[in-house]
């Protein structure tokens, strides 16, 4: 079977006024219905712009896709109208964004948002909208659905406005949800809530989806794939497990190291990864991480490495480098 | 490392700042929410105190307030056992360089029209500690090596900068004046998670060079658990539970520290795979006003009967 989503090649910039931001580098990945697919990476990494750029949400200049396909459903969207994009949006490909506060309509009630693209997308009457409203405040487990529907968003709080905005973006059954950043300017104890609410819809009603994150644990709970971005690129990629517990990156690696797994003040210092975030502006050559990797060597700095298969690993698990992170870890145990 | 003093440098008893309450022109009151609500710690010399809540629970204003950025509404400050509450601006003067703070947002705490390096030199100038011109370039040099900073930097400005490294510069003014204490009002949370534990070993050495006494304000428990000796939980204004970080992380007693440690995501798919978060009703468990801190061991205390 065909997968969902298929992106070849994608590589979208920005035409800055202090240079051509290369965002978005050759960027190849395959999606398969049903597949839970956790994107990790900073700012910067080109998480939210290849996600974005997928369906024409990046503001054309100063962004541009340069090149790429994005096969979905059988077809590319990056070929759509904007009008044909608009049947995609919201009704084949859901959003949820990070800040639910801004992302919402300070003045139209709840369900008028909600129904909004029922109405558009399936052309329902206001009763039937309003039926499939409150089934959907339900759904995402807010109480009193009925009455809520009727309220305005700064009634609600920041884990019920993110409830709302997942409610939007299942609402016409979409077959991709993209969740970037969702859960991130939410209160632990609320993220946890709401990661338990997208684990519950996916065995409800099994939606494929796409989250975008910086955080390693949230991927570590929710994703059956993990993909790492770096500079634009993909660095490795693969069954969350097989990435966690043996990454081929080296940038996978030292993130895992420097978070502090439960570790004591002063048993150990944390790892840290040397250098600063790359500079975008510049013309990509090379692995992007090279400058900050101590594993790197000549070839890192002056050639791009493809994204092939981790040698005897599971099926699926990909790393982008020139170097054998697993040779220069058990060098480095050796010496020490 | 050497083991904090048993002096508190700094103690706050029974603070409160409440916002609104004010009578309304025509008549009745402004609702009146008390953002902290009767809150009392010491801080040792050389240690760092935790503080941790949901947003909104007066985390930050707690350190504002503790730093008289913002007057309190009732309680106590002391610092080296003297009341600084309610000191006329001049007076606060001399505390002023014994007590920093480091915002969230690297970006927004910096001054884009000057150079970092007459951003790090200014807390000398304004104190009259700077001395001669090359006295002073020495000293903002040295500051900037300290935090990591390469000193050519000293001439460039803020846009020029990575946020981990304008964080660096933060710090490196904070740390201008020699203070012994400084208010760290989650310093880490705006940077990239790849720039995160380089801060967090800076914080750490720093406190071990020179002895600092540290507020740490974070929502981030992990990182919490490795760079506090104790550990204070704030719900809707209130302390809930305070105690030695082992003690809150291993044998937590309030219902809602249980809550907070057990949403923590942990970057391991075979632990977060079967992680119950206990669910938590804030309006349900909310304490009532006479509650106070009762212990339950050593230093732990809990908020409640």
């Amino acid at each position: 079977m065909a997968p969902l989503l298929e992106v070849r090649n994608l590589t979208v910039a920005f035409d800055t006024p202090s240079g051509t931001v290369h965002a978005v580098n050759d960027v190849c990945y395959t999606l398969e219905e049903g597949e839970t697919l956790g994107i990790v990476g900073e700012s910067g990494s080109g998480k939210s712009v290849h996600a974005l750029s997928m369906v024409g949400l990046i503001a054309t200049p100063p962004g541009r896709v340069v090149s790429g396909e994005v096969i979905f459903n059988g077809r590319d969207l990056l070929r759509l109208s904007q009008r044909e994009l608009f049947e995609v949006r919201g009704k084949e490909i859901g959003f949820v964004f990070q800040d639910p506060m801004t992302s919402l309509n300070p003045v139209l009630t709840i369900e008028r948002q909600i129904a909004e693209p029922l109405r558009r997308h399936f052309g329902m009457t206001k009763s039937q909208a309003r039926a499939r409203v409150i089934e959907l405040l339900e759904l995402v487990g807010i109480p009193d659905a009925a009455r809520r529907a009727r309220q305005y968003p700064h009634e609600f709080s920041g884990g019920m406005r993110q409830r709302v905005m997942i409610a939007i973006g299942i609402s016409c059954n979409p077959k991709l949800l993209i969740a970037d950043e969702a859960t991130t300017a939410l209160d632990v104890t609320v993220q946890a809530q709401i990661l338990d609410l997208v684990r519950d819809l996916k065995r409800k009603i099994g939606t494929t989806v796409i989250w975008i994150t910086h955080d390693m644990g949230v991927v570590a709970g929710l994703a059956d794939t993990v993909q790492v971005m770096y500079g634009g690129r993909i660095m490795e990629r693969g069954p969350v497990r097989s990435v966690f517990h043996d990454p081929r990156s080296a940038y996978t690696w030292g993130l895992l190291k420097s978070l502090p797994h439960g570790g004591r003040r002063g048993v150990n210092r944390l790892y840290q990864i040397p250098g600063n975030p790359p500079d975008l502006t510049k013309e990509p050559v090379g692995d992007p991480f090279a400058p900050r990797n101590p594993f790197a060597t000549e070839r890192c700095r002056l050639e791009t490495p493809p994204l092939v298969d981790a040698a005897d690993s599971t099926p699926g698990h990909q790393v982008a480098a020139w170097y054998d992170l697993r040779a220069e870890l058990a060098r480095m145990e050796v010496q020490a | 490392m050497t083991e904090p003093h048993a002096t508190p440098l700094v103690s706050v008893n029974r603070l409160c700042k409440t916002y609104g309450g004010e009578g309304r022109l025509f008549g009745g009151r402004t609702v009146a929410l008390k953002a902290v609500n009767n809150v009392s710690f010491d801080i040792a010399a050389g240690e760092t105190l935790g503080l941790v809540g949901e947003s909104g629970s007066g985390k930050s204003t707690t350190g504002r307030v503790l730093l008289q950025l913002e007057a309190p509404t009732s309680g106590d400050i002391l610092f080296r056992n003297k009341n600084i509450t309610g000191l006329s601006k001049a007076m606060l003067k001399p505390y002023r360089r014994d007590m920093q703070i480091i915002f969230q947002d690297p970006y927004a705490s910096l001054n884009p029209r000057m150079t970092v390096g007459e951003f790090v030199a200014e807390p000398l100038d304004v104190h009259g500690l700077a001395g001669a011109r090359s006295e002073r370039q020495d000293r903002v040099a040295s500051l900037f090596k300290k935090v990591g900073l390469d000193p050519s930097f000293m001439k460039r400005y803020p846009h020029e900068f990575s946020g981990g490294q304008r964080q660096r510069v933060n710090i490196a003014r904070a740390i201008a004046l020699n203070p012994a204490f400084i208010v760290a009002d989650e310093p880490i949370t705006a940077l990239d998670v790849s720039i995160q534990a380089q801060i967090v070993n800076l914080f750490q050495d720093l406190q071990d060079e020179l002895g600092l006494t540290y507020l740490f304000i974070a929502h981030d428990l992990s990182m919490i658990r490795y760079l506090c000796h104790r550990v204070a939980v704030m719900l809707r204004g209130r302390i809930v539970e305070i105690g030695p970080c082992e003690a809150i992380f291993e044998n937590p007693q309030h219902p809602y520290t249980k809550a907070l440690l057990s949403a923590i995501p942990v970057p391991d798919p075979d632990i977060e795979r079967n992680r119950r978060p206990i669910a938590f009703d804030v309006n349900a468990n909310l304490s009532p006003e006479e509650a106070s801190l009762r212990a339950v061991g050593d230093r732990h205390f809990v908020l409640g009967g």
